[in-house]
């Protein structure tokens, strides 16, 4: 789950990480009070959960108040690649002497979060990461022991921080971790930590990514959810407890795993179709679920057929054919659905589909190829 | 031959009086594993599953029935717990069901486990099995066969079909290893393939991976650098978009790393056959056979 900039950074002040003064605005009147109160020039930064905010015009820096009104008014209801900006953080406008990246994320091959710092602020760093990886310095932090203050020291000597900010720096770096820990994020950034005119350190951009594992003991972030992040039926498949993502292919899926999903995926692209969606119902779906599936699918307008892709074991095919079955009844079906299904009860579930007479194959590549022909309006 | 589960596993069940540890426990029975105690806090004195014991604590277990191999069916906000006490209690093989533990409790749990002598197999995987001795975890038996095949994936049921299509041209199995799908794990690819080289009852050996992450590679480079013995791979997620995660809390290409293109051709230049979909395992299994 994706935090905003403004939650994050609020996250990072919690931990002792100096952030600008400044609030969250839904109406342009609104960006006008916060701009009267810091009393000082602001920027106004448009709060969706995609990159490149600045480059679409999305943060813009106002004089005064009423200037502030107005470019709140321009940027709020703005559209950034598909998403409407519903909010406006109002930050006082810092005065940036030197920028720099900060961050930690989990590093799986070391099986230890990364802290990683570089004198190459306010870009991101995967840019730094392919032009000048030269200019990140990383240190892992051992998960038992937490983020120590030489490690700290590491980082800041490392970018070649002049000694006055280096304790400012370390407090902020141990800070940070901290953060991670324990907000169980999987990437916590400030990009960039700048230098103001003050000579202080101070965190004027940030993002934290959250473990979806851990949302169940991380009830106040998870209560920070934007309805936005994903698509209406994303969260409405999430509801149901299906892992869904929308894809631009004709080809609707419904598969059990992760792994088989994706493979299935992959044969569909290899004998020239394309895939409409990403759709496990994971272990040990029901009828229920199988038709929340299905209804999911078949509401995308763009499906010319379907595919279900069924091994059983945790998951019975009985159970996952009485689902096609009550969809079959219950919805429109316009398009070809073509069902592979083997493993336990599958004799069973072959019974109750007889009636139904939806094409089906017992080999996936033939499958496959079945609803690749279907989607083109051939039938094989 | 096989590896990490035979005729010598003493299995005991973390979670047995649960539905998903009572269903699993008497699959694993029926299929020949020996079975040989249930641990959960507050059931000791009582049976489960027919006449396996269960006691309270998994110290308790160990010192009644010599329980060497343990698979915990415990829910996610418990399985960090059950399996630290597993290590404790001195078992040697580990093997955790249960998905959704966060990563930074498994990263917490490792960096304990390798301070033991306990190996940990997943979390949020299917566990292995070695067809025709033991299965410890939810697979599906009957699809399995025995052989010389050894096999090991990230993924759940996308293993099971690779077995089908294997079982079904009359290609048997030594052990399969299904590591799981989350970012930090127990055992992984090299682990694996290490053990595989080995063994004398594995002559072959199947990797089916998936985006997110550079297991792969990892495995890959000790392929091309030690490993004698054949190995057919297929990847999962080629149509995959960038930041969005699959299903496994593991499977996401982030910052461009972790995409199938670059897993495929770390494993074909280190000689591996890469399938373009999982029947086509089987038909290069074939070949080497």
């Amino acid at each position: 789950m994706k935090l905003h900039e403004y939650q994050s950074k609020r996250i990072f002040a919690e931990y002792g990480v100096p952030i600008p003064d400044g609030d969250i605005a839904t109406t342009p009147a609104e960006a006008r009070a916060i701009a009267e109160r810091i009393g000082k020039p602001v920027v106004i930064k448009s709060q969706v959960l995609v990159g490149g905010r600045g480059k679409a015009g999305g943060i813009k820096l106002a004089q005064t108040p009423a200037e502030a009104e107005e470019v709140a008014g321009g940027i709020l209801g703005m559209d950034i690649k598909g998403l409407t900006v519903q909010k406006v953080l109002v930050d006082e406008a810092a005065d940036i002497r030197a920028e720099i990246y900060l961050g930690a994320v989990l590093d799986r091959g070391a099986r230890k979060v990364a802290i990683m710092a570089s004198s190459e602020g306010g870009v991101e760093i995967e840019e730094v990461a392919a032009q000048t990886p030269e200019k990140i310095v990383t240190v892992h932090v051992h998960p038992l022991l937490g983020m120590q203050g030489y490690q700290a020291r590491q980082l800041a000597f490392g970018i070649g921080l002049s000694k006055e900010y280096i304790p400012a720096f370390t407090r902020i770096a141990q800070s940070l971790y901290r953060a991670f820990f324990e907000s169980d994020a999987s990437l916590a950034e400030i990009n960039p930590l700048i230098v103001n005119g003050d000579n202080q350190l101070e965190a004027v951009d940030g993002k934290i990514l959250l473990d979806d594992s851990a949302l169940p003991r991380q009830t106040e972030l998870a209560s920070m959810r934007d309805p936005d992040e994903d698509s209406a039926t994303e969260t409405e498949a999430r509801e149901a407890g299906l892992s869904y993502i929308d894809l631009d292919g004709e080809i609707g899926c419904m598969v059990n795993g992760a792994g088989l999903a994706m493979a299935t995926m992959d044969i569909i692209k290899l004998y020239g179709g394309n895939p409409a969606n990403f759709l496990d119902i994971g272990g040990g779906a029901g009828a229920d679920k199988v038709l929340a599936a299905l209804r999911i699918i078949l509401r995308d307008t763009r499906v010319k057929a379907v595919l279900i892709n069924i091994f059983g074991g945790i998951t019975r095919c009985d159970e996952v054919a009485n689902g096609i079955v009550e969809a079959i009844n219950s919805l429109n079906v316009k398009v070809p659905i073509v069902v592979r299904m083997v493993g336990v009860n599958e004799e069973e579930g072959r019974q109750i589909l007889a009636d139904s007479k939806l094409p089906s194959a017992n080999r996936l590549s033939e499958a496959v190829q079945m609803a690749v022909a279907a989607a083109k309006g051939e039938s094989k | 031959m096989s590896i990490l589960v035979d005729n010598e596993t003493r299995l005991l069940v973390q979670g047995i009086t649960g539905s998903q540890g009572a269903f699993h426990a008497q699959q694993m029975i029926q299929y020949g594993t020996n079975v040989v105690a249930g641990a959960v806090p507050g059931r000791g004195g009582q049976w489960a599953v027919g006449n396996t014991p269960v006691f309270d604590t998994v110290h308790e277990a160990v010192n009644t029935t010599d329980a060497n191999t343990s698979i915990i069916f415990v829910p996610a906000a418990f399985a960090v717990d059950a399996l630290l006490e597993a290590a404790d209690a001195g078992i040697k093989l580990i093997v955790c069901i249960t998905e959704n533990i966060p990563a930074l409790d498994m990263a917490c749990s490792r960096a304990y486990l390798d301070a033991t002598d306990s190996i940990l197999i997943g979390p949020n995987c299917p566990g292995l099995i070695s067809p025709g001795s033991a299965k410890v975890g939810i697979m599906a038996g009957h699809i399995h066969t025995p052989g010389n095949v050894g096999i090991v994936s990230r993924s759940g049921t996308l293993t099971y079909e690779v077995i089908y299509a294997l079982t079904a041209r009359g290609i048997g199995q030594s052990t399969a290893v299904g590591i799981g799908g989350d970012p930090i794990k127990g055992l992984n690819f090299l682990d694996v393939l290490q053990m595989f080289e080995q063994d004398s009852g594995t002559e072959q050996v199947v990797l089916i991976g998936e985006i997110g992450g550079a297991d792969e590679q990892v495995a890959a480079d000790y392929i091309s650098t030690e490993m004698r013995k054949p190995v057919i791979a297929f990847i999962a997620g080629q149509t995959a978009p960038p930041g969005r995660r699959m299903g496994h809390a593991g499977a996401i290409i982030s910052g461009g790393e972790g995409t199938a293109a670059e897993k495929i051709e770390a494993l074909q230049s280190a000689g591996v056959a890469i399938a373009r979909h999982p029947e086509e395992i089987a038909e290069l299994a074939a070949l080497n056979v």
